[in-house]
């Protein structure tokens, strides 16, 4: 990548990649589970750095990735009535629903509007008197504690026009499932730092002595994500599996507890579908009973809505580390950013467009115009 | 979503019996919800997803993660996000 060589850190880089391969006696598989460091990874060729022996497979951690598309196309009902204004953050409008997008609804003349923050809607909801805002309050653990936020404070304000379709997804229990799935090849985890820094990562030892998998909390720098490659390894040739916080200038044990307050108040846990994958129970967020008068899903009864996936998508074998982006023969000729069939061509979060975007094109990554000199 | 640059807390005001924070990220400057982080002060850095501080972390870990980011061009893209940059974005959506 262009951008290594302008690293001051590159030599430093190198040198934990080499220990690495030093250590590595025999081959280990290990995922990062957050989209935010498989786009590090991929951007700056960590995983071409790394030895061959050490195979980095990219897991499901790309909140607009796993959206489930009834969610999607519940959406695009909301939006399309005349009197809601459908507040999304910007990743969301490209995504594929079963037959249009946010951005073509918007086209099309329907009032969706891109926020950064969901308490924008509120502002947008205190100036739209006569109309609906619905916000679409997606996310892993680290949007939950402002969009729970915002459902709070519209209660507080008596903002009565605007409600939220939640459809929140959680780490833990990804885990668990990518463990239990058949044929699962994941030997050790780099788990997300900043999802850490709300929830801690005092969940994970279970998770690591039940499954008997080293799991280490790691940021998304390079020289953070070597170093927490590197161990993942060190534990997996001893045979150990251990949580490690790799990632202390951030990430506490308790995590924010402020926040899990007003989580555990405004949602409660519910089975939830994620995209390409399917249902992992107890995976999710939901709206607690208390708030369920700001439940877009049953202000608009949109409930019950019919979905199919694009025939061509492989999406469901890339969030589950079984294919490589390079290795769907849609990638990059029917599928592309601008046109994309699954969502994980969609975010830059997403394997697929992390992949597009450092112009792995070729099935034998090693050779790719993008690999580290 | 995930990737969040530090911002340095500029100010302290409250909105609505909110406590915010003016935050300031590598020039750019945006209003933040502090209410998750009760002990913040002004000239703190902190880590920001979707307009809420969520940790707090020590300047000088803040100044390498922006220096890292800036050398790997990683800053750029997420300023314009932080700006709503995106050619799908629409400049009129945090307005009135
Ligand atoms: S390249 Fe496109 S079609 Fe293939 S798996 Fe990725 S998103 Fe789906």
């Amino acid at each position: 990548m262009k951008h290594l060589s302008e690293y001051r850190d590159a030599s430093q880089a190198r040198a934990i990649a080499a220990e690495i391969g030093r250590i590595a006696r025999q081959p280990w598989a290990i995922m990062e589970v957050c989209g935010g460091q498989t786009h590090s990874i991929i951007r700056n060729g960590l995983d071409q750095l790394l030895p061959p022996s050490v195979e980095m497979i990219h897991g499901p951690g790309c909140p607009v990735c796993v959206t489930p598309l009834e969610v999607i196309d519940r959406a695009l009902a909301i939006a399309a009535r005349p009197e809601v204004i459908l507040c999304s953050f910007g990743d969301m409008l490209r995504v594929p629903g079963s037959r249009d997008n946010l951005f073509a609804v918007k086209a099309a003349g329907a009032d969706v509007r891109v926020v950064y923050s969901p308490l924008d809607c509120l502002t947008i909801a205190r100036h739209n008197p006569a109309k609906e805002v619905v916000f679409l309050a997606i996310g892993f653990e680290t949007t939950a504690p402002a969009n729970a936020m915002a459902v709070k404070l519209a209660r507080q304000q008596g903002l009565t026009n605007f409600s939220a379709l939640v459809s929140h997804v959680l780490v833990p229990p990804a885990i668990e499932a990518i463990m239990q799935a058949p044929g699962n090849r994941v030997q050790g985890f780099l788990a997300a730092g900043h999802v850490c820094s709300v929830m801690g990562w005092w969940q994970y030892p279970p998770l690591a002595a039940r499954h008997r998998v080293p799991i280490v909390i790691t940021g998304f720098e390079p020289l953070d994500l070597l170093d927490g490659i590197r161990r993942t390894v060190v534990q997996l040739e001893a045979g150990r599996a251990e949580v490690e916080n790799a990632y202390p200038r951030v990430v506490t044990e308790e995590g924010n507890r402020a926040a899990q307050e007003v989580i555990g108040e405004v949602f409660t846990k519910t089975d939830r579908t994620w995209r390409g994958i399917g249902t992992i129970p107890g995976s999710g967020w939901k709206l607690s009973n208390a708030y369920s008068d700001f439940d877009a899903e049953l202000k608009f009864a949109v409930a019950e809505i019919h979905t199919c996936e694009s025939p061509l998508c492989r999406s469901g074998e890339i969030l589950q580390g079984s294919l490589k982006p390079h290795q769907c023969p849609a990638f990059g000729r029917e599928c592309t950013p601008r046109h994309p069939l699954g969502a994980t061509m969609v975010s830059s979060e997403g394997a697929c467009a992390a992949y597009y975007h450092a112009g792995r094109f070729l099935a034998h990554a090693e050779t790719a115009p993008g690999a580290v000199p | 979503m995930c990737l969040a640059v530090p911002g340095r807390v500029e100010s302290i005001f409250a909105e609505s019996g909110v406590r915010m924070g003016r935050v300031n990220f590598g020039g750019v400057i945006k209003n933040v919800c502090l209410a998750y982080l009760e002990e913040i002060a002004v000239g703190d850095y902190t880590i920001v997803h979707v307009g809420f501080a969520l940790s707090r972390i020590d300047e000088a870990s803040a100044l390498q993660t922006l220096r890292t980011f800036a050398e790997l061009g990683l800053l750029e893209d997420e300023l314009a996000e932080l700006k709503g940059g995106e050619d799908d974005a629409l400049p009129e959506a945090c307005a009135p």
